[in-house]
């Protein structure tokens, strides 16, 4: 019983990394409607920045707020300079696009901070903490209640400012929002800046966990698909629910399921993925849409 | 007939003409050996530069700091070295290409420490067939020493991944006889080397092993398998796995108050990562991590302060390869196997073949490569194709590693065609 | 119309000579490497119905070139089967497996079904490492090198180069004859508006199935040819970059053309030695910009660009990018507008 509620406890640690991944991605799917494939990347890349101001001198905090600032620059600038020409192309264009995204950050990062995994330093306490004989590492709930936090500044940006609620109608109904005087084409700029700096906390998070070096990202990404799916894919509460659910889920089929095994845990996610696109593709929390012939 | 069909009536029967006269164009076998010159010979590397394992990349840029070295003072025997290596991604296709082109278009002498097993295994046949010596490949897999009757022209370098986890076994039978074991290993034929060699190496002792557990690379983190492998009630655990995840597994460990007698694969302990450990979960992650060694760590700059060998490393590093990470031990493996291959080059002298470069990579009995820990030696014979067994124990003690025991020679349980 | 088919017959009778005059003119690796631009040019094509025509995103085709290339690697190595006979196999167990994912995709759309084929890619070296039994886990299958035929004066390189772009002529061929016509109009239609294409009586359900089975079939056949070219099959050989690089490949060719196929097969295979030429330390950035700048400024693909070009050249009329349709979004995209604000 304790092995299992370990494994629970191990299983919402490892999902807590998906939500704060997915997070970002629904980010970019509300504001934009696409899947944008160098989201991981991005916050790999904004990670290695901070990780290059602590190496600099600036203290954690600092680091920190300082890479808030140049990701969501860089998130806007991104997609003034290569979104933006093909917002009208079709959606495969502007998959190729994140994909030469992903492509090139990864590239970067190697090239300037070499393959060596290095430690990411953390402002929590390293000792473990023990809850009911369950042993946690502040860092796995450090993670959780981070990407809680951001969630709810998400919901509350969204649902209760002016911004927010003009950032919401571009994506919805561009058409309109200009006729209203909103600048659409801004909005999604915004949109993609708020996605990196959620990324940049995502990869600040995470980075502690499983240790700073270019491909850090890629083991989480297709996770962070699968709940951003899984919870539905236009709902931040979705994301991180979504994220924790097939964290533990996940990690209990490996345990436990003989068949699944360690080996096939990816395909269980591929399985779960597909299986919830099929039967209800608005996932847990979103909304069923009319479905196309 | 109209112009256009004219034109494309024109272009087959070309074609045709050309094939039916230039028929059979299998390359003849060349008198002279290519890719030697009175200048130069030619070398080729595949490695990845790109992809999920382009740390090791940084083993074929070291060995062109060395290559750099030696040709500007006065080269091989009057030769310079000509260093080619291509990206290949760490995917058997690619690699094959790139082989080919080596071999076909840049003519080089010989492969020399190319990179991953699957890439090894794909590329072997070929090379064998042409002849292409494929020289220390950059792998502990125990096919290079096993089946060279088949692939006479391949060899290795590194110790046998096998033979470490061995060690690891025989100390733990010799010095912990009741222990519980625990393994965490990479699900692949790296992982399924050292598990091979644990059980070879605990005999009729194999029942020790309580709990194995395994680990994908494409995993983000090994914390599942930590509980598991603490809850079997273990109170030894050998960690077979690459940096990020050993560097995990010693973190999850201590933070799950696991404290185990732990083994760890040496191709994850280097200092840097130790380190990495110890910020992140204290010192009690590492203090008495039992690991084995048999090259020269750059990061130790305590241990090796006098050692001028490790000078001239840097040295090295800093004119060739300004501003790299000095401390990555990628680096200096690609020093140190380098020095092997100009050992062997220069060994042939002036009358380079082939034939004679894989005759004394069979005959070698070098003692004096700098970069390796101090006794241990590369020596083969054509029967025994494991140039390097020797490792020595080390324990982590706060700082760095501290060797403790004797060197101990692998030779005798490495596994060896059949008679 | 006479002239306009008199013309491709022109452009595909030059491409026919090209092709078979290029392995005597090139150097001898070149000739191997040019073996893969075959594999990859049948792989495309399968993407070029799929996606091109059909409108149906797949980022995991490696699966089917993985089940193609294993097929033919176990036949080999544990039946002892020549690869004439396991070839058919493999490009009918990938159907089938096309058949099954499309049977799932029709429940997908858009970037939806991108995620889910997605995944497929990314899971696919754990079914091969898992199954270990039949496929040799992650050690793979290692196969004998191809040998020509008794009495064909080829060495074995350009015998398999003929045999790979003979198969890829046989490919298109079939390939144009399936979708001239009716199919070709019913995946079209059903691309652009599939709520008229239905009204209309076409049966979204058996095209769109269709259109994956036989795409699967072309990866699988490129697969097939991966594993005998290498002469090797490991799950590190059909990782989820090779779903991805067949996806740029059909983009960056063109994917609304035949000729794509090809012009994206050269590319994809030769682009990461040009990266490597230009820059040693980072060959990925070079790989990744060029990507993108190419979607940027040509986003209907190489060929696409070119055809505007000789347009231009030739004096006549400017055509917009060949956006025949776009592929319907999953969400709410901004509309064409006229200006930005």
């Amino acid at each position: 019983m304790h092995d299992l509620a370990q494994q629970i406890v191990s299983g919402l640690a490892t999902g807590s990394i998906f939500a704060s991944v997915a997070l970002a991605l629904v980010l970019i799917y509300r504001a934009m409607g696409i899947i944008n494939f160098a989201q991981g990347e991005m916050a790999m890349f904004t990670t290695y920045i901070a990780w290059q101001l602590v190496q600099l001198g600036l203290p954690i905090w600092a680091a920190f707020a300082v890479t808030m600032v140049i990701a969501f620059v860089g998130g806007v600038m991104l997609e003034r300079i290569v979104i933006r020409p093909v917002e009208r192309a079709p959606e495969l264009t502007v998959v190729i696009v994140t994909l030469g995204l992903f492509i090139t950050f990864n590239g970067l990062a190697g090239w300037f901070w070499g393959y060596v995994v290095k430690s990411f330093p953390t402002p929590f306490p390293t000792s473990p903490i023990q809850i009911g004989g369950l042993d946690f590492s502040s860092q796995d709930l450090g993670i959780i209640v981070v990407s809680l936090i951001t969630l709810s500044l998400i919901t509350l940006f969204f649902q209760k400012t002016k911004l927010g609620l003009a950032m919401r109608a571009a994506a919805l109904y561009p058409e309109q929002s200009r006729v209203l005087g909103i600048r659409v084409g801004w909005m999604l700029a915004l949109g993609w800046g708020l996605a990196a700096v959620v990324g940049a906390v995502a990869g600040i998070m995470v980075a502690p966990v499983v240790f700073l070096d270019p491909n850090m990202m890629q083991s989480v990404i297709v996770y962070a698909f699968a709940s951003a799916v899984l919870g539905g894919i236009e709902s931040p509460i979705g994301a991180v629910v979504g994220g924790l659910i097939l964290g533990v889920v996940l990690n209990l089929l490996g345990t436990y399921v003989e068949a699944v095994g360690n080996e096939l845990r990816l395909a269980a996610a591929l399985a779960i993925i597909v299986a919830v696109l099929v039967i209800k593709p608005s996932g847990l929390f979103g909304r069923a849409k009319v479905q196309r012939v | 007939m109209t112009p256009s069909i004219r034109k494309a009536a024109v272009g087959i029967f070309a074609a045709t003409f050309a094939l039916a006269v230039t028929g059979s164009t299998i390359v003849p076998a060349v008198a002279a050996d290519p890719g030697v010159s009175d200048t130069e010979i030619i070398l080729g590397g595949s490695h990845p530069f790109s992809g999920p394992a382009s740390a090791y990349g940084n083993i074929g840029k070291g060995i062109g700091v060395y290559f750099d070295y030696i040709n500007d003072h006065g080269g091989i025997n009057g030769r310079k070295i000509k260093w080619i290596d291509k990206d290949d991604g760490y995917s058997p296709p690619q690699a094959v290409q790139i082989a080919h082109q080596l071999v076909e278009q840049e003519h080089v002498f010989a492969m020399f420490d190319t990179l991953g097993t699957a890439v090894n295994t794909a590329i072997r046949p070929y090379l064998n067939q042409n002849g292409v010596p494929q020289l220390f490949v950059a792998t502990g897999a125990t096919t290079w020493g096993k089946d060279y009757k088949q692939y006479p022209w391949t060899i290795g370098w590194q110790p046998d991944y096998q033979a470490e986890a061995i060690l690891y076994a025989q100390d733990i039978v010799r010095n912990h006889p009741k222990a519980k074991i625990a393994v965490l290993y990479q699900n692949d034929d790296y992982g399924e080397d050292y598990n091979a060699g644990l059980k070879k190496g605990l005999g009729k002792n194999q029942s020790m092993i309580v709990k194995m557990a395994s680990y994908e690379t494409s995993d983000p983190s090994v914390s599942s398998q930590i509980s598991t492998l603490k809850a079997s009630g273990a109170d030894t655990f050998l960690i077979f796995a690459t940096p990020k995840f050993a560097i995990q597994a010693m973190v999850i460990a201590a933070q799950q108050s696991w404290h185990p007698l732990t083994y760890l694969n040496n191709v994850s302990n280097a200092i840097p990562y130790m380190n990495a450990a110890m910020k992140a979960a204290g010192p009690s992650a590492v203090n008495g991590i039992i690991t084995t060694i048999y090259l020269k760590d750059p990061a130790n700059h305590a241990r090796y302060a006098g050692d001028a060998a490790m000078k001239l490393y840097a040295q090295m590093m800093d004119k060739y390869m300004p501003g790299a990470d000095k401390d990555d031990g990628n680096y200096l493996y690609g020093v140190s196997i380098a020095y092997t291959m100009c050992d062997v080059l220069r060994k042939a002298g002036k009358d380079l073949t082939r034939k004679k470069v894989m005759d004394i990579a069979t005959h070698l009995n070098e003692t004096d490569n700098p970069w390796a820990y101090p006794g241990v030696v590369v020596r083969t014979s054509p029967t025994f194709r494991y140039p390097i067994t020797q490792m020595i124990a080390a324990k982590w003690l706060g700082t760095d590693w501290s060797p403790t025991g004797i060197l101990v020679d692998t030779r005798s349980m490495m596994t060896t065609a059949e008679k | 119309m006479a002239a306009a088919s008199t013309g491709r017959y022109v452009r595909v009778g030059i491409a026919i000579a090209v092709i078979a005059i290029l392995p005597w003119i090139v150097p001898s690796f070149a000739v191997f490497d040019l073996i893969f631009v075959g594999a990859y040019a049948i792989g495309i094509l399968g993407l070029i119905v799929l996606t091109g025509m059909n409108g149906q995103i797949s980022l995991g085709h490696g699966a089917f070139m993985a089940l193609g290339g294993y097929v033919v690697a176990v036949f080999a190595h544990a039946l002892g089967w020549p690869y004439w006979a396991s070839l058919p196999l493999a490009a009918l167990a990938s159907g089938a497996l096309g058949i099954v994912i499309g049977l799932v995709a029709l429940r997908l759309a858009g970037v939806y079904l991108a995620l889910a084929t997605f995944s497929l890619a990314v899971a696919t070296p754990s079914f091969l490492k898992h199954y270990k039994s039949i496929t040799g886990g992650f050690g793979g299958i290692s196969l004998d090198s191809v040998t020509t035929p008794h009495g064909i004066p080829l060495d074995p390189e350009r015998w398999l180069y003929y045999v790979t772009w003979a198969v890829a002529g046989v490919a298109f061929l079939v390939t144009a004859l399936l979708v001239q016509g009716r199919l070709g109009r019913a995946l079209r239609a059903l691309r652009d508006n599939p709520v008229a294409a239905v009204s209309f009586g076409v049966n979204p359900y058996f095209y769109k199935t269709l259109a994956f089975a036989w795409s699967a079939v072309l990866a699988g056949v490129a697969g097939a040819f991966f594993a005998i070219a290498t002469a090797y099959v490991s799950p590190d050989t059909f990782t989820f970059a090779l779903s991805i690089t067949l996806l740029i490949g059909a983009v960056l060719g063109g994917i609304m053309s035949f000729w794509g196929a090809i012009v994206g097969a050269i590319v994809i295979e030769f682009l990461p030695l040009v990266a490597q030429q230009i820059n040693a330390g980072a060959p990925s950035v070079v790989y990744g910009v060029t990507l993108i700048l190419v979607m940027l400024f040509v986003p209907d693909g190489i060929v696409g660009g070119v055809v505007r070009l000789i347009r231009r050249l030739a004096g006549l009329p400017r055509q917009p990018p060949a956006f025949e349709s776009s592929i319907p979004p999953a969400a709410p995209i901004a509309v064409d507008q006229p200006s930005r604000e």
